[in-house]
């Protein structure tokens, strides 16, 4: 039983994890599971309606889901609510504003209360543009915080009006009878239009009814945010992925003679939604599925996989592990057998598979090597140095790749979910023009991701021995006996542990920064441009060789060594962020103020590590005692 | 391994450097000026830090708005110019030519390729832009930064006979005659960065020239520092004496403003003796012995959205002397390469009725591509050497 304690562990977890998405969605009500998986346009990706409310929600909210009195909204009943019912919609405290300066401009104080719904935000719009106009005036670098977030909740505001806008018009009562009105006024709509143009008398009555749906129907299109109608018979990829709105799709109906019938689904759905008739509106959304599959089985397919991956929530359940990993870790050097730290690397293990697992489901789904932004550059660090300590602990097996793996996977990917919710935007989009290269994103970003993964892990390692070495007496407590009676310390362990991962960091980030300047010579015919983002990566080159030739010409010992990996981390973490806020630059991803806290507190704390390792008397002590041996 | 020079003077300049202080204390000044020079990007501009901390021998610095300025540390120059001295004379006489060395050696000589690529690339690399309209031919590209102000005999209608002065040569005071034109021009003032104002009291305080014919006759200018920012463009000013045969014809005002189609300005012409004359200041001309005609320009966007996916430019190419007359599509990724230049596709003009070509020549381009091959065959190299001690101590310990 305790041999096979960490297998079967790790398999309970495995399978508590893997129930969630898997379990079949219920069979009375209304059917949420089918209708979250119609697949949609968004922002250049085909991607389902639960993305859709998802990401929705969490730019509007910051969270998935909507918290009433007495119960609990799902991300996709919000969004059915606000597409067919808007005026319940209004109601619902979805807006998070917290800036002071942004709730004084509505006369309001911050309080307990957070979240606003649109009805108390209604009277405030005019002034709420004003301010967004006179803040989108100035440069985006000059701007101060309440400019950035008057900004920021004006989009919120314009993405929920979009949104209340994509499947039928905010104020159609009934679209679904409107389409029949409108469908009875196409034929002498457009015989009197003919006539017209031909310069013969024409019905004037009918002429006018028809231009004011066509007016509707195009002020609709502009402001719809979802394209959920499929393009007929499409001649190849290009016109294969231009799907319309509902608008533009009544716009083309007058070309035709007839509405699209996914269109007419689309309003059947809304009309039993709004009476409660679960069973129509389960049928309309069968019926949209039916139809799209005619033709568009890939897209249907890929939607429904996608709903599954926000169900699965691969990189959330990875988190909860990684930290799980850790904590097992550290308990497995305070107790004597070799259970608990084998059990550490059974769900390190399973965490890592499972943040793999969700790597390849991001690629498959979006068709691009793993890394392409900010956030899943976070993904994707986090990914190379578990990895590696992974690799770490199979060789050492002292839980100390376990432990290192698991606090930094953690970090990682908590920094990943804080960019996912600061870009308020799907983390899947799409490449602009010189990106989108899937040879050199696989290459260059991959190759200097493993750069960052490998100098933090070694950070992470020289942290790790000063703190344990400043209090505890860890370091000197043996870590394997040489049959000749020698003894090799966990200070020495670490020790060569830390010299070999920065000699993987200096290649995999010289060679990452070389590949990108090839790139660059290659899409732009400069090679290096000095931009801040290629800056950040040299001076990490630059760092790593400076450590490792100081410790070749033996200027520093191991206390040295693990100060100077301690830095590397405030290198890293420079290049990887602090490049970004400097708002100049080809490479920038975008200024964010949060972060920047968020960097200093994290380059203060290595400071003051590095601080530590060179002042704690237990370290000085062991330097002092192992002089000799070491010269 | 060739022994110490017995020069006493020509032994401790060895001795410095081949010692690995020396390598050090460079890669740590490496790391400061690279991280200042990153700061200081965010205030003046990529180009002009590039100037003043990368490819410079010192950086300045001096107080806002003062006339004086003290040196603070090495430039890129300096700093670059030490370690590729370091690296070579190390190799000469502290490194062992041996097996277990190779890694090293093939590694160290990939960094010299990589500092050597960089400096030539400094040294002899040029940039320029080819902005093309659809339907139109050119015959030359233009410089992002430098202008040039130049008299152009357009009589003939088929040959402009043109002097052309650089912006170096715009020094007040110099002047400068075309042993074929009877006109001399004499720089009166220039301003490489400016804001132009229409002449109204308030700005009688200008310290600027005043021009006595022409677009600028009641303009007036205000010089400002130059912007270092690549989205942007200095707006350069200059007053132009014209001087014929028998005296002054008129000062002219000339500036790259003029030409911009959002000014809508008419051409700067006048006549003397019989001649038509323009004169103007454009951005500097490279003129090459090809010409490139715009076919199409086509610009994709994700549906849905202004994410840019694609841009091409149709192009044709004509070149008499090498014989080439042919149809070539440039896009992202695909650069044109002929008579040693490149032809990226850069950018759009507005309404994507024109693109914008990015001309570069760099004869060292290859090098970075020989260094990034030989520091990764160095590297693992030496660490599989390393690796393999490390296991083999390894299985001797368990």
């Amino acid at each position: 039983m305790k041999k096979r304690f960490p297998l079967i562990f790790a398999l309970i977890l495995a399978i508590l994890i893997l129930a969630v998405p898997l379990r079949p969605p219920p069979a009375e009500g209304f059917a949420w599971r089918q209708f979250s998986e119609l697949p949609v346009l968004v922002n250049g990706r085909i991607k389902p309606l639960d993305t859709v409310a998802r990401v929705s929600l969490l730019a509007l909210r910051g969270k998935q889901s909507v918290k009433l009195e007495d119960a609990r909204l799902s991300a996709i009943e919000w969004l059915a609510e606000v597409l067919y019912a808007p005026a319940t919609a209004d109601t619902r405290p979805v807006f998070l504003i917290t800036d002071p300066d942004v709730l004084a401009i509505f006369g309001w104080q911050q309080d307990k209360e957070k979240f606003f719904a649109f009805e108390q935000l209604r009277p405030h719009l005019a002034e709420v543009d004003k301010q967004a106009r006179l803040a989108n005036d100035v440069p985006a670098e000059q701007r101060t915080r309440f400019q950035r977030h008057i900004l920021e909740l004006y989009n919120r505001l314009l993405l929920y009006q979009r949104l209340k806008n994509s499947l039928q018009p905010e104020d159609s009562p009934d679209f679904a009878r409107e389409l029949e009105l409108f469908a009875s006024a196409l034929k002498p709509g457009i015989e009197a239009l003919e006539a017209r143009s031909r310069e013969e008398s024409f019905d004037n009555r009918a002429f006018d009814l028809f231009m004011t749906f066509a007016a509707r129907y195009r002020d609709m299109s502009e402001q719809a945010y979802l394209r959920v109608v499929p393009p007929h018979q499409p001649q190849t990829e290009q016109q294969r992925s231009e799907w319309l709105t509902i608008g533009d799709a009544l716009l083309h109906a007058t070309a035709f003679g007839e509405i699209d019938p996914v269109v007419r689904a689309y309003a059947e759905a809304g009309r039993a939604y709004r009476a409660g008739d679960e069973t129509g509106f389960n049928a309309a959304v069968a019926e949209i599925t039916t139809l799209t599959a005619d033709g568009y089985e890939r897209e249907l397919r890929k939607a429904r996989h996608e709903g599954f991956f926000n169900r699965y929530q691969p990189f959330m359940s990875a988190t909860v592990l990684y930290i799980l990993a850790f904590l097992l870790a550290c308990a497995s050097w305070l107790s004597s057998g070799d259970t608990l730290r084998r059990t550490a690397w059974s769900t390190l293990v399973l965490a890592f598979l499972i943040h793999t697992s969700g790597l390849a489901f991001r690629v498959y789904l979006q068709g691009y090597a793993p890394v392409t932004n900010l956030y899943s550059s976070a993904l994707g660090v986090g990914w190379g140095a578990v990895a590696l300590g992974l690799a770490m602990e199979a060789v050492f097996r002292n839980g100390l790749g376990s432990a290192a793996s698991g606090i930094f996977g953690f970090a990682t990917l908590i920094i990943a979910h804080n960019l996912a919710l600061a870009s308020g935007s799907d983390t899947m989009e799409m490449m602009r023009a010189v990106l989108d290269n899937n040879f050199w994103l696989a290459t260059h970003v991959t190759v200097i991701t493993i750069g960052y993964s490998t100098t933090f892990l070694a950070g992470f390692l020289a942290l790790f021995y000063i703190v344990m070495g400043a209090f505890t007496g860890w370091l000197d407590k043996p870590w394997i006996t040489r049959p000749d009676g020698t003894v090799e310390t966990n200070a020495s362990a670490l020790n060569r542990m830390v010299y070999g991962v920065l000699c993987f960091a200096v290649l995999f980030s010289f060679v990452g920064t070389v590949l990108g300047g090839i790139w660059a010579d290659q899409s732009w015919g400069r090679f290096w441009g000095w931009d801040p983002k290629e800056n950040g990566a040299a001076l990490i080159v630059v760092w790593n060789a400076i450590i490792l030739h100081a410790r070749w010409g033996r200027y520093i010992g191991e206390r040295g060594l693990m100060i100077m990996a301690v830095f590397g981390n405030i290198v890293t973490a420079w290049s990887w962020f602090g490049t970004n806020m400097l708002g100049i630059g080809l490479h920038s991803y975008g200024f964010m103020d949060a972060a920047f806290f968020w960097l200093m507190a994290f380059v203060a704390s290595q400071l003051a590590i590095m601080l530590l390792g060179a002042l704690s008397p237990r370290i000085a002590a062991r330097v002092q005692k192992n002089a000799p041996a070491s010269g | 391994m060739p022994r110490l020079p017995r020069n006493p003077f020509l032994r401790s300049f060895v001795k410095l450097f081949t010692s690995l202080q020396l390598t050090i204390a460079c890669l740590a000044l490496a790391m400061v000026l690279i991280f200042v020079g990153t700061l200081a990007q965010a205030q003046i501009g990529i180009d002009q830090a590039t100037e003043q901390y990368f490819r410079s021998f010192v950086v300045w610095w001096s107080p806002p708005g003062a006339s004086w300025r003290i040196p603070i540390m090495p430039g890129g120059f300096t700093i670059g110019g030490v370690m590729l001295v370091n690296l070579i004379i190390s190799h000469l006489y502290r490194f062992r030519l041996t097996f277990c060395k190779a890694g090293i050696w093939i590694t160290h000589f990939g960094l010299i390729v990589l500092l050597l690529g960089e400096l030539f690339t400094a040294l002899f690399a040029e940039e320029s832009y080819m902005s093309i309209q659809e339907g139109q031919t050119k015959t030359y590209s233009e410089s992002h930064r430098r202008i040039e102000v130049v008299l152009i005999d357009q009589t003939d209608g088929v040959t402009d006979r043109v002097l052309a002065i650089d912006e170096d040569g715009l020094e007040p005071g110099a002047s400068y005659q075309h042993p074929a034109m009877p006109l001399r021009l004499e720089v009166v003032d220039f301003f490489p960065n400016s804001q132009l104002f229409r002449k109204t009291p308030e700005t009688a305080a200008f310290a600027a020239p005043a021009a006595t014919r022409g677009a600028g006759a009641n303009l007036t200018a205000r010089e400002i520092p130059r912007t270092g920012r690549q989205d942007m463009r200095d707006i350069s000013v200059a007053w132009i004496r014209v001087v014929g045969t028998d005296g002054e014809i008129g000062t002219w005002m000339v500036s790259n403003l003029f030409l911009d189609p959002r000014f809508n300005g008419e051409p700067q012409i006048f006549e003397h003796d019989g001649h038509t004359y323009r004169i103007e200041l454009r951005q500097k001309r490279t003129y090459h012995p090809f010409a490139i005609t715009l076919l199409d320009f086509a610009h994709d966007r994700y549906p849905g959205t202004n994410i840019p996916k694609n841009f091409s430019s149709h192009i044709r190419l004509v070149d008499p002397e090498l014989n080439q007359d042919r149809e070539v599509l440039i896009y992202m990724n695909h650069p044109l390469r002929h008579r040693g230049l490149t032809f990226y596709q850069h950018s759009f003009e507005a309404g994507d009725k024109g693109t914008v070509l990015q001309v570069v020549r760099n004869p060292s381009r290859h090098l970075p591509y020989i260094s990034c091959a030989l520091v990764f065959f160095g590297m693992t190299l030496q660490f599989v050497l390393h690796l393999d001690g490390f296991f083999r101590r390894r299985r001797s310990a368990a």
